[in-house]
């Protein structure tokens, strides 16, 4: 960007007023550690604690006997997972056919794809959750989050935007002389070009899906939860033993925070590229 | 016919014996290839997207519900649909919806925008204080309401007791109807700023910095360059995130039924002060079982969706005339 040696530099105003957004947008997160490291009396008193305590692991205990945090955890990791690789993949493959190969009826099977990221998911979830409660009888079952999630039509849409113009026509040319088949050209020349913006979309999914609350809250109890779904649990039973229900809160945050701690550099350029192109 | 590169000239050699095969299986291979590819989108979302949209519709004309045996398929024509006029707690929902909606999107999207103006600006630590506007976006809405309602509660919470040093006595948050939506919004708020401040910054980069400076030549002041350069250049940007941000108010659910802690079988308080619509056909399907009924509420939440939408982007629009470009 050139225009950033043009940029106007930050005076001390600026830095303290971002430091107050800083502090405010933290906050609440290193609160949930210094309740769920503390107990009852601690932040109970006026003024509350301030600083961390020392009743975090028997905190954690006390919560991991009220939900199955471990099965909760599991579970979102491997429906985040999978979604992701199903997301990533099928999108990948419907953006490349959409956008570099020519066939019938393309452009109104693009149309239905934006159409269809308009309508807001709610509409549909009284059928979906008849579906899964009553023919097929997936209800606790992963694959009840799962398939829904399989595929967005926000992905192929994005892929497809990326590819349009990251992936040169004469790339595919050449292979097809080469004798490739489609489906070859798809793993050895697209999908390479496709990485940057299946990265972003596949770190996007993920938390999305990590995240999700009110599909799983239909369909899961807390028999087979996932992570959102026992946090749920507990803020629904033991609200008053707040040390407790927020070391549950804080074991929900941290595997999010790690994961932004490590690609969120990525998910930070892969939002505000995709602000540029909505 | 889906041909990739139809323009490449008939030079090719005479293909030898053996390789006719190969290229009718080329032929077909670009033929069918693309509809196999985007078959797996299209199956999985026709199942489980485009089907239960349009059996909603077919539902909310029907009169099923659980604890009716054989009500299953029975056709009540538009009943549902009337009967949702006189139902206070729709229209309950509806005003609950809009305020929150009101009070968490207005001043957010504000924030956000001056927010990206500082972060605009040429900074030390610009990837740090741009992720930690971020974290609130990336954590869960279930963990985040969870704290919140810790440090909302009435008689402990931090907030309430940072008020109090200011002479403010203690509230109630879910009690009132005010106070709930102030709390709900607060909470939609932080979670949502910083990632608008974010769009906002991309398109802001975006603008051409020979603008500013001509208008300064001219004698603009800073104010004056924020409304008659950045604001106009941001529209489209505005528009996009006034439309995600409505949509995304309007079915606003997790916040909402996490903030109950009352334990009433009534979610969304006591005196369903701030049950939106989301939890409202949430409680009619779920809980009271009654999904013909729920499928009508959905569809008349669609239709408001689609109203206000529409009543955003001209008010958007007319911010257009406002400025004046």
């Amino acid at each position: 960007m050139k225009s950033r040696t043009h940029q106007l530099s930050a005076g001390r105003g600026t830095y303290v007023l971002l430091g107050a957004v800083v502090l405010v947008s933290l906050f609440p997160l290193y609160w949930s550690v210094v309740a769920a490291s503390n107990d009852q009396a601690g932040i109970s008193k006026s003024p509350p604690d301030l600083v961390p305590g020392t009743h975090l692991l028997d905190n954690l205990r006390r919560m991991l006997d009220l939900v199955d945090m471990r099965k909760a955890l599991v579970n979102s990791f491997v429906v985040s997972a999978t979604v992701t690789v199903s997301v990533v993949l099928t999108a990948t493959l419907a953006g490349f056919a959409l956008a570099k190969l020519r066939f019938r009826g393309r452009h109104a099977l693009l149309a239905v794809i934006v159409a269809t990221m308009m309508v807001p998911t709610q509409l549909g979830i009284i059928p979906l959750y008849l579906m899964m409660a009553k023919w097929f009888g997936w209800v606790d079952q992963l694959q009840a989050l799962i398939l829904p999630g399989a595929v967005t039509a926000f992905g192929v849409f994005f892929m497809r935007q990326y590819l349009v113009t990251a992936l040169p026509t004469e790339l595919i040319e050449a292979a097809r002389v080469d004798g490739c088949s489609t489906l070859r050209t798809y793993w050895n020349v697209v999908l390479p070009v496709a990485r940057p913006a299946a990265a972003v979309l596949g770190m996007l999914t993920f938390m999305n899906t990590w995240n999700d609350f009110y599909w799983p809250l239909l369909v899961l109890t807390p028999q087979n939860p996932t992570v959102q779904v026992a946090l749920s649990s507990l803020a629904g039973g033991y609200v008053t033993d707040y040390p407790l229900v927020l070391a549950g809160a804080l074991v929900g945050i941290v595997p999010i925070l790690i994961v932004f701690a490590v690609l969120g550099r990525q998910i930070l350029d892969g939002i505000m590229q995709g602000a540029l192109k909505a | 016919m889906a041909v990739l590169a139809d323009a490449r000239p008939a030079q090719r050699q005479p293909a030898p014996p053996g390789r006719a095969r190969v290229s009718r299986w080329h032929r077909l291979d670009l033929t069918v290839s693309p509809y196999l590819y985007v078959a797996p989108f299209f199956v999985i979302f026709g199942v489980f997207g485009l089907f239960p949209l349009l059996y909603t519709g077919y539902l909310s004309l029907s009169g099923w519900r659980e604890d009716q045996d054989g009500s299953r398929g029975t056709f009540v024509g538009l009943a549902n649909y009337t009967r949702l006029l006189h139902d206070q707690f729709f229209w309950n929902a509806l005003k609950n919806t809009i305020g929150i909606g009101i009070i968490s999107t207005v001043p957010q999207l504000m924030l956000a925008l001056g927010l990206a103006h500082l972060l605009n600006y040429r900074l030390r630590g610009r990837t740090f204080f741009r992720m930690s506007v971020l974290v609130p976006n990336v954590t869960s809405v279930a963990a985040v309401t969870i704290i919140f309602v810790q440090l909302f509660g009435r008689d402990y919470g931090l907030i309430n007791y940072v008020l109090h040093l200011f002479g403010v006595s203690r509230i109630d948050w879910q009690a009132g109807t005010w106070s709930s939506w102030l709390a709900i919004s607060l909470i939609v708020t932080w979670r949502w700023t910083g990632y608008n401040a974010l769009i906002y910054l991309a398109s802001m980069q975006a603008v051409p910095f020979e603008l500013y400076e001509s208008a300064a030549l001219d004698g603009a002041g800073r104010w004056r360059q924020f409304r008659s350069i950045t604001i106009p250049m941001l529209r489209p940007t505005i528009l996009f995130t006034v439309i995600v941000s409505t949509i995304g108010a309007l079915q606003l659910f997790g916040e909402p039924l996490l903030f109950n802690v009352s334990q009433t079988p009534a979610a969304g308080g006591s005196q369903h002060q701030f049950q939106v619509m989301a939890v409202y056909t949430y409680q009619t399907f779920l809980g009271n079982g009654k999904y013909g009924y729920g499928s009508a509420i959905s569809w008349a939440m669609f239709l408001v969706i689609v109203v206000i939408v529409g009543i955003n982007l001209t008010l958007v629009r007319r911010l257009r005339g406002v400025e004046g470009a």
